[in-house]
């Protein structure tokens, strides 16, 4: 531990406690807006004191929205749930085929592989905007427009690259002579594959997991364009909030807390496991 | 020695493209005998590992063919090849601990729990890392993670056991005493090894046969004595013997029925004929210029040897190395008793015709040692 004098942490905390304050207010002011109506969101000057309703989540999660204008149906829940399914699909799906290539691209080097690998990296420069009209048209004559499958499909754009490279790091890094004193014990390739080199390289396909996870789930553009409203996930779903009557804040607000709370409690979880990961870091000695 | 344990024929290693990579073993030939210990000797980036590790199948033959115990086996992936492997890097499982990675070498082998758990142990003591068998790789230091690699390629039963560097890291004193155990551990199992070392002690002590590389090309492969007594070429010559052996060029002369190995600075080493045997003296007297080489312990100091002057003055506790300034070079020689002599105090030198080396002065092969051709 190195030195440090009294003031110096006092400048610290103070910094500390400022960013903090800065990145997490909208985050907290969003949490306080989950729990009030309308009226006094909307109240000016705005008051820290109010009387916490829950009937934001109940409409919620009821699915009725009343507005001024009378009851609106709203299918919140139904997006939740898609969002759920189609992000753990696709992180699936892409950790399936992705894991495996990452390996492959780590340990064998052939002709033209890092073209094939850039390539596929490549998929995340393409502005979604730019591939969504051909991809439309083309889903659309296949049948699989506003098809889970299809938008498991197109999230594969967005969470296989992101696995591929950040997989393909954590393989390289373990020493190949590792694996050689395996294979030479008598194994397998791909009981070395299973046994040496996915253990070795977990935390790392955890953190690439979780980030896949948390773009998946972000993705808004492309559920937009592709699924109509029962395949539709929170991002898009949000959308019937604005209504004709004027704009549901409360109810925005606990969706997005709702919302949230799945990918934080994974960040949460996963943190554990991730550090305890980082200490294996003696491998790249 | 009966059966060939390892045969090496014409092989090649290219890193990068045939012919035009870089060329790290070049034109190995080389068989092993059955119960054999080999050391593979040389300095930093001669091909050792290189060699090791396509015997191991971690690296392609670019030319040529390895046959282990009879099967040719370079086309072969490791799993196929019946090798065990202590490398230069240990590679041990991080996390698993010093005797879950010893006794995974052994699963393989699907050998009952009480047997692993003998073998381990066995293993442990013989190294000396008994008390560390529940540690992590990572919480270990760097002399005792080189035990439980070398740990781990010993406990298996293979056709060839392949140790590179395996005791780089030990203080000298446990690498003595790992050294006569180990190769105790070898002879006894009756098992083939070959040992990467740029450590000549080690080569000595441990090997029936030593393996000299340099530049990729296998310079000589011979007995420990073999190696100091008759050395195939300059380059062996002056690479194994401690200190070093002393070379000169020499012109040789004859006159008055006597022959000269004149040297540079005016100095000449002056024979009798008879001195030598006729094949060498024919040898001799057939070239003008010849490299001649002598062992520091065979320099003599006597009254009517020719001049030299005391540069350095070094008791080691056990011998005398004495530098002195010599026909335009250095000369070491080596006294067994505690010689004192000041710095740049003259000394006559001679050397006995059957200490001498003579290579020629072009390709550096060795012409004769002593009284008899090479
Ligand atoms: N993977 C590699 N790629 C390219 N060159 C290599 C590689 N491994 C070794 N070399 C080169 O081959 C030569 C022999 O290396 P090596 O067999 O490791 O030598 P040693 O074990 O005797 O020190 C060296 O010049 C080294 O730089
Ligand atoms: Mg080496």
């Amino acid at each position: 531990m190195e030195h440090t004098s009294l003031l110096e942490r006092i400048l610290r905390g103070v910094a500390l406690t400022l960013v903090v304050i800065f990145f997490m207010f909208p985050i907290v002011w969003i949490f306080m807006m989950s729990f009030q109506t309308n009226e006094t969101i909307l109240r000016i000057p705005p008051q820290l004191i109010f009387e916490p309703t829950l009937a934001n989540y109940t409409a919620l999660i009821t699915g009725k929205l009343m507005t001024a204008a009378g009851t609106l149906d709203i299918a919140f829940m139904r997006n939740l749930w898609n969002s759920v399914f189609l992000s753990v699909t696709s992180v699936a799906v892409s950790l399936l085929l992705g894991v495996p290539a990452a390996y492959a691209f780590a340990r064998h080097k052939f002709r033209g592989s890092e073209d094939i690998a850039f390539t596929l990296l490549s998929f995340r420069f393409a502005p979604a905007l730019l591939v969504l009209l051909p991809l439309t048209l083309y889903f659309q004559k296949l049948g699989l427009a506003n098809t889970y499958i299809g938008l498991i499909w197109v999230y594969q754009l967005i969470c296989l690259p992101l696995i591929l490279w950040i997989v393909r790091g954590y393989f390289e890094d373990i020493p190949a002579d590792i694996e050689y004193a395996y294979r030479i014990g008598g194994h397998s390739w791909f009981a070395t594959f299973r046994k040496i080199a996915l253990p070795l390289a977990g935390p790392g396909i955890a953190a690439a997991g979780l980030l896949a996870f948390i773009f998946a789930w972000n993705n808004f553009v492309f559920a937009l364009v592709l699924a109509s409203a029962d395949k539709q996930p929170v991002t898009v779903g949000a959308l019937a909030f604005i209504t004709s009557s004027g704009i549901q804040y409360g109810q925005i607000s606990a969706a997005i807390v709702l919302s949230i709370t799945p990918t934080l409690a994974l960040a949460l979880y996963a943190q554990r496991y991730l550090v305890e990961g980082l200490s294996l870091g003696a491998v790249k000695g | 020695m009966s059966a060939s344990a390892l045969t090496i024929s014409g092989v090649d290693k290219f890193y990068g493209p045939i012919d035009r990579g870089v060329h790290a073993v070049k034109n190995l030939t080389m068989e092993i005998g059955k119960g054999e210990i080999v050391a593979l000797l040389g300095s930093s980036g001669c091909g050792k590992t290189s060699t090791l590790r396509m015997i191991a199948g971690f690296e392609e033959v670019s030319r040529g063919t390895i046959a282990v115990a009879g099967r040719k086996v370079h086309t072969l992936p490791p799993v196929r090849r019946n090798v065990a492997m202590a490398f230069e890097g240990y590679s041990l499982y991080p996390p698993l601990t010093v005797r879950e990675n010893m006794a995974f070498a052994l699963k393989a082998a699907r050998l009952p729990r009480s047997e692993v758990d003998a073998k381990v142990a066995s293993i442990a003591k013989l190294l000396e890392i008994e008390d560390i068998l529940e540690r992590y790789p990572s919480s270990i230091s760097g002399g005792q993670q080189q035990r439980a690699s070398l740990g781990r390629a010993l406990i298996r039963e293979a056709d060839l056991h392949l140790l590179d560097e395996p005791m780089g890291q030990l203080e000298p004193q446990l690498r003595a005493v790992l050294r006569g155990r180990i190769k105790h551990f070898i002879k006894e199992r009756g098992l083939t090894a070959i040992l990467v070392t740029h450590d000549q002690t080690e080569a000595n002590a441990l090997a029936d046969r030593i393996a000299v590389m340099e530049g990729g090309v296998l310079q000589q492969f011979d007995t420990p004595d073999r190696l100091k007594e008759r050395p195939a070429n300059l380059f062996t010559g002056t690479f194994v013997g401690e200190p070093p052996m002393n070379v000169f060029e020499a012109f040789v002369g004859t006159a008055a029925g006597r022959i000269n190995l004149r040297l540079p600075d005016g100095l000449s080493l002056d024979y009798d004929k008879d001195a030598f045997s006729a094949p060498v003296r024919d040898q001799l007297l057939s070239r003008e210029r010849v490299v001649i080489g002598i062992r520091p312990y065979a320099v003599r100091r006597s009254k009517e040897g020719v001049p030299a002057r005391v540069s350095a003055n070094q008791w080691l506790g056990d011998q005398t190395h004495i530098a002195a300034d010599f026909a335009g070079g250095s000369l070491v020689l080596v006294e067994h008793d505690r010689t004192r002599l000041d710095l740049g105090a003259p000394i006559n030198v001679s050397i006995d015709p059957k200490n001498l080396h003579v290579f020629d002065q072009a390709s550096g092969m060795a012409i004769s040692h002593g009284m008899e051709l090479a």
